[in-house]
């Protein structure tokens, strides 16, 4: 069952589309179904079509048996959300297991291999294993979700994910009352990621990150498997990353080996390396800063010279509403 | 001679071209404001070590070109510096002259940026001739600035590092060995290394 409860963030076709594109929409469709295709369509087609300059990529059957049964618009996009266009978001990455410039991931990301994949869930759990990506999404539907994506380095974009909340997965292995945080870790595999050859690299390799146990199990966390109708883009994090909407990105840790359910707050990549400018929450804050820029603001993707579309950072990425809660009573300054 | 000058003025001038064109054409990613502020800046150090790397290498073949071309790589490193400031105020600040402020207020790396540039600034209005005379001794002076420069621009690239020290340890390892060479004692045995020719005996410019 699929209990879903409109957020204020959410808002309903009809208020987005205009009347004339409507009308146009019910002479097309009127059009198709008179020649008989409409109902012939499988919703994989339908939903692809939605994103039919996206070239689709190979689909192993973990993923393509699940596009049928997917829940499209689960999470619709914001009054102001204009989709990231496909190209955009999969040329212009942070992974910096494969280099540090913007495009070094697009370029390079290729030589992961990602089928077969396996993750490991361990730690405080009473039924740890390792898992392929069949088992690992088991029964649950794909949903698709449109979240705005908010980097610490102040640019933003708006990207369709389809996956699954993280919540179901660790309900499955069975967390003990001990499980405080989630660790997650990215695959270490130098032959295929120059960034992790490279001898004046900070980050100490694995890539690591975490959530407290409440903000793993919040339903806006996912894991995601597929963007844009389709499979992930290996730059992107293929075949399985975190996303956690009201975070700052690098928290949203990509191609995850393994998820441990531990005790003690784990020490990350980023606050590891330099713990004045990255906190472990990382929430989008417009408050505090970066010690090197302001956060107040934003650029949202794509922007051209003269028109640097700038827009106000919202509070929590503006999903406040649903995940201030988590953190009542904290100091966020202190807790950035 | 005057081939040669022309030659490296365009030379200096095909990156910005280059750029300009990627971005005209789509080609610098979803966020050309960042692209070439990123650019701008890495050729504006680069090309203030190429200035400095003039002065040895001219005493090492005593090739009188390198010294031709030293003020105008100068000027051109200037102009990158000011192209790059400039991209952050437009691109990046929106033209928000009180977020500029604000900066130079609260961020160390942009405060030693900024400084780097007017140091530059400085020493791009007095490279003329008249400067030259009017300053005498003290223009020498005045243009080692240039090193303090180079050490400034370093220390502001390197708090940009976030995660790979590798291509800043490449640019501090050559301005280390810029600097070394102008210690005394180096840089006279650096003149020794070719023969000189006849008895031509005029002193090698030294700075």
């Amino acid at each position: 069952m699929l209990i879903r409860t409109r957020k204020r963030h959410h808002i309903g076709e009809n208020e987005v589309t205009s009347e004339s594109v409507y009308h146009a929409r019910r002479h097309f469709m009127a059009g198709v179904a008179g020649l008989g295709m409409a109902a012939a369509l499988p919703r994989s087609v339908w939903a692809a079509s939605e994103y039919d300059d996206v070239e689709q990529g190979s689909r192993p059957d973990w993923f393509a048996s699940r596009l049928d049964n997917t829940h499209w618009k689960a999470v619709a996009a914001g009054e102001n959300d204009k989709l990231t266009p496909f190209n955009d978001a999969t040329h212009y990455n942070n992974f910096f297991e494969f280099g540090t410039s913007k495009d070094d991931p697009y370029k390079h990301a290729g030589a992961m291999t990602t089928e077969p994949w396996t993750i490991e869930i361990d730690g405080e759990v009473a039924r740890p294993g390792t898992l392929d990506m069949n088992q690992l999404l088991g029964e649950q539907q794909l949903e698709e979700r449109i979240y705005r994506l908010r980097c610490v380095e102040a640019w933003s974009m708006v990207i369709p994910w389809l996956g699954v909340p993280l919540s179901a997965i660790l309900k499955r292995a069975e967390p003990t009352s001990d499980a405080r945080y989630v660790r997650f870790q990215t695959l270490m595999r130098p032959e295929e990621m120059p960034g992790q050859r490279s001898r004046f690299g900070l980050i100490d390799w694995p890539y690591q990150e975490g959530l407290r146990m409440d903000e793993a199990m919040h339903p806006l966390t996912i894991l995601s498997v597929g963007m844009y109708g389709r499979i992930l883009p290996n730059q992107n994090g293929a075949p399985v990353r975190l996303v956690v909407p009201w975070k700052y990105g690098f928290k949203s840790i990509k191609s995850i080996v393994r998820i441990s359910l531990v005790r003690e707050q784990p020490p990350t990549a980023w606050p590891t390396i330099n713990a004045n400018e990255y906190g472990f929450y990382s929430n989008v804050n417009p408050d505090v800063d970066h010690p090197r820029w302001s956060q107040a603001r934003e650029r949202r993707l794509p922007n051209s010279l003269f028109s640097p579309n700038m827009i106000d950072t919202q509070m929590f990425n503006g999903y406040g509403d649903e995940v201030a809660s988590l953190y009542k009573g904290m100091d966020l300054r202190k807790y950035f | 001679m005057r081939l040669w000058r022309c030659s490296v003025f365009v030379a200096a001038l095909l990156p910005f071209l280059w750029w300009a064109w990627q971005v005209a054409s789509g080609q610098a990613g979803p966020e050309p404001g960042q692209y070439l502020l990123l650019n701008f800046g890495q050729c504006a150090l680069i090309l203030l070590l190429l200035t400095l790397s003039l002065t040895p290498l001219m005493k090492l073949t005593r090739w009188k070109g390198f010294a031709l071309i030293r003020r105008q790589l100068g000027l051109w490193s200037f102009t990158y510096g000011v192209l790059h400031l400039t991209s952050y105020l437009l691109f990046i600040l929106g033209l928000d002259f009180s977020a500029l402020g604000e900066d130079l207020q609260r961020r160390p790396y942009i405060i030693v940026g900024f400084a780097a540039l007017l140091m530059l600034l400085a020493l791009a209005v007095t490279s003329n001739r008249y400067s030259m005379k009017r300053l005498g001794k003290r223009w020498k002076f005045l243009h080692r600035l240039a090193y303090i420069a180079l050490a400034l621009v370093l220390l502001h690239f390197f708090w940009v590092v976030r995660a790979d020290m590798a291509q800043w340890s490449g640019y501090a390892l050559a301005g280390v060995v810029l600097m070394l060479l102008r210690i005394p004692v180096i840089s006279r045995a650096l003149g020794r290394i070719v023969p000189r020719r006849g008895s031509t005996r005029r002193a090698p410019r030294t700075s």
